[in-house]
């Protein structure tokens, strides 16, 4: 995937006088981007360690007290920690597959010789250039009790109303339901795409050989499709775990259960901006951050042994 | 005996094909019901915001309100444009994400330009330092972030808005990519023409470029459109709200007028909307090729 080296040493001399200019064309060419860089994501990531050892407040100036690693042996102790992390990690595990199935299953349907492809395009890429906000909005009067379009047609289908927002146990799912609704178009994207890069001759082999079109699907189309379901699989995990948008805006202007939804990255944002106990909330990203990279190394690991198996 | 042996293939192959466009027209169909249920929440809204507000919460729901078609009304959108905050919102997200694609295309295509085409010492370092932040997910920065921008005096500014939005690996990465993937007689003649390393990348190599442009332009331009944490956190001024930031708002400030409310949500997605069935062919084929890839 990363391939250095693209620039060979062809016609340059490589006189220490010459390698120096290259060396400044090189540096000026970098530093305007490295610049902004530097001071907005590398500063970032540096200060934010700094501040998990302290008792560092938003309202507060100066750091406030050292408490070396405090911050973080308060965090292993603090349930709302736990169960905000539980909530991330649920979000995920609920998401991804669904995600993941569905646009597998809509790509390889629309991949069919049917007519009006565009207009299944359409309609289930559109939601996915809608802001979070819009799209929390939309889902809130979905999920309304009573005059909510979901909750009319149960009642008129003679079956119970089911509180999508406010029931402890069905909130995760309603969230879960609106953000695959949300991003689905663009893993259907992706696997549109998969689909067009196996070659036509695999499919005409595998029909005079007198293959089925389901084991056509099972044993070339799938296979071929793994990268594209490697690199779907990784962006949604990567977009789940760091859920904000929509949980926050469904709760805050729809009345979405807080206390069974509230995710990780909230309880950030409520730690560090109303309680303004930012050194604390450092900590907690950064004990999250480590959980993403062990997620990130166990994954590349785990695709990298199936693509050599 | 022996004529007869073709006979139950051809049978058989007749039969797979009736299976095969059986399975066809069971395709569409399964598409068809999916692809209607995901047109419905964007359907309701729609309508809904052309009701009469008093219309809005009948039970059962109706698709069309009391006196037919001719009783769908504007007055929910004038009112929420009238309102004011949105037109202010659509050009406070505009001129943002704007600059931010300007600033992302041309500072990560010329380092990546220099990465890839410039063999100078420490490209290594460069290189493996901007792909760290890679893994660095944007949301667990927002406290040092904020705080860096509140000792700049950047809180509730368009300056705080952009400048972190700026600073975006993947662009990077994907020049980097492209420009390995050229070959190099075309940079060798302009080199022996004596023309500087800037006049090779902005008049040879950014021309040939244009498909990574519009493909970097086009994700950056809708990542920092439909950007929520970053805005909501580093902003708490009303006129300086995006447009996403802006509706989250706005439950509260309609109360239970809902006609008015999703209203405000129809004209939130629809410039992004617009902009989609305008260029699906290049959004879609952008993600595509930069997927595929990357």
């Amino acid at each position: 995937m990363v391939a250095l080296g693209g620039a060979r040493q062809t016609k340059y001399s490589t006189k220490p006088e010459a390698q120096r200019r290259i060396d400044l064309a090189g540096f000026l060419f970098v530093l305007p981007f490295l610049v902004f860089y530097v001071a907005f994501l590398v500063w970032p990531v540096i200060l934010g360690l700094r501040m998990s050892f302290f008792n560092w407040s938003l309202v507060g100036t100066g750091t406030g007290q050292f408490l070396g690693v405090s911050n973080y042996g308060e965090l292993f102790t603090d349930p709302d920690f736990w169960s905000s992390l539980w909530h991330s990690i649920l979000f995920t595990l609920l998401t991804v597959p669904l995600l993941t199935l569905l646009s597998l299953g809509f790509a390889l349907l629309a991949n069919r010789a049917i007519p009006a492809r565009w207009f299944f395009r359409l309609s289930f890429f559109a939601p996915y250039v809608l802001p979070s906000s819009v799209m929390a909005l939309i889902w809130i009067w979905m999920y309304q009790p009573g005059f909510g379009l979901i909750n009319s047609y149960l009642t008129q289908l003679g079956l119970s109303e089911v509180s999508w927002l406010t029931d402890p146990q069905v909130a995760m799912i309603s969230v879960v339901i609106a953000t695959v609704w949300w991003q689905l178009g663009f893993s259907f994207v992706l696997y549109l795409a998969g689909l067009q890069e196996i070659p036509r001759e695999l499919y005409d082999a595998a029909a005079v050989d007198g293959a089925s079109s389901l084991e056509t699907t099972r044993f070339i189309t799938i296979p071929l499709l793994k990268r594209t379901t490697i690199l779907v699989v990784t962006l949604a995990v990567f977009a789940s775990l760091n859920v904000f948008d929509q949980i926050y805006i469904m709760s805050t202007s729809g009345g979405l259960d807080y206390q069974s939804t509230r995710s990780l990255i909230m309880y950030v944002y409520e730690q560090g901006f109303t309680l303004y106990r930012v050194g604390y909330a450092a900590a907690m990203t950064y004990v999250f951050f480590v959980l993403v990279l062990v997620v990130s190394i166990t994954g590349f690991v785990f695709s990298n042994r199936r693509r050599e198996a | 005996m022996t004529s007869e042996a073709g006979v139950p293939e051809t049978t058989n192959k007749s039969r797979t094909y009736r299976w095969d466009s059986l399975l066809s027209w069971l395709a569409f169909g399964v598409l068809l019901v999916a692809a209607i249920l995901w047109l419905i929440p964007l359907l309701w809204a729609v309508v809904t915001a052309l009701k009469p507000e008093s219309q809005t919460t009948t039970v059962p729901i109706t698709w069309i309100p009391e006196g037919g078609i001719s009783a769908f009304t504007f007055e929910s959108f004038w009112q929420v444009l009238s309102a004011g905050g949105l037109l202010r919102w659509y050009f406070n997200s505009a001129l943002t994400s704007t600059v931010i694609t300007v600033a992302v295309l041309l500072l990560t295509s010329l380092a990546g330009f220099g990465l890839s085409r410039v063999p100078f010492r420490g490209r290594t370092v460069v290189f493996w330092l901007i792909i760290a932040g890679l893994i660095v997910p944007p949301q667990i920065l927002i406290i040092p972030l904020f705080m860096e921008m509140d000792a700049l005096g950047f809180v509730d500014t368009y300056q705080g808005i952009i400048l972190p939005q700026i600073a975006s690996p993947l662009g990077v990465f994907i020049f980097k990519q492209f420009f390995d993937g050229i070959p190099h007689e075309l940079e060798e003649a302009a080199i022996v023409d004596g023309a500087s390393r800037f006049r090779i990348y902005w008049q040879i190599w950014m021309p040939l470029a244009r498909p990574v442009i519009a493909a970097v332009g086009i994700f950056t331009f809708v990542l920092s459109w439909n950007n929520f944490i970053w805005p909501f956190v580093v902003v708490t001024n009303t006129d300086m709200m995006t447009i996403p930031v802006g509706l989250a708002t706005v439950q509260s400030s309609y109360g239970l007028r809902y006609a008015d409310i999703m209203a405000s949500a129809v004209l939130g997605g629809l410039p992004l909307l617009v902009v989609f069935l305008f260029f699906q062919r290049q959004i879609v084929q952008g993600i595509a090729s930069t997927g595929l890839k990357g």
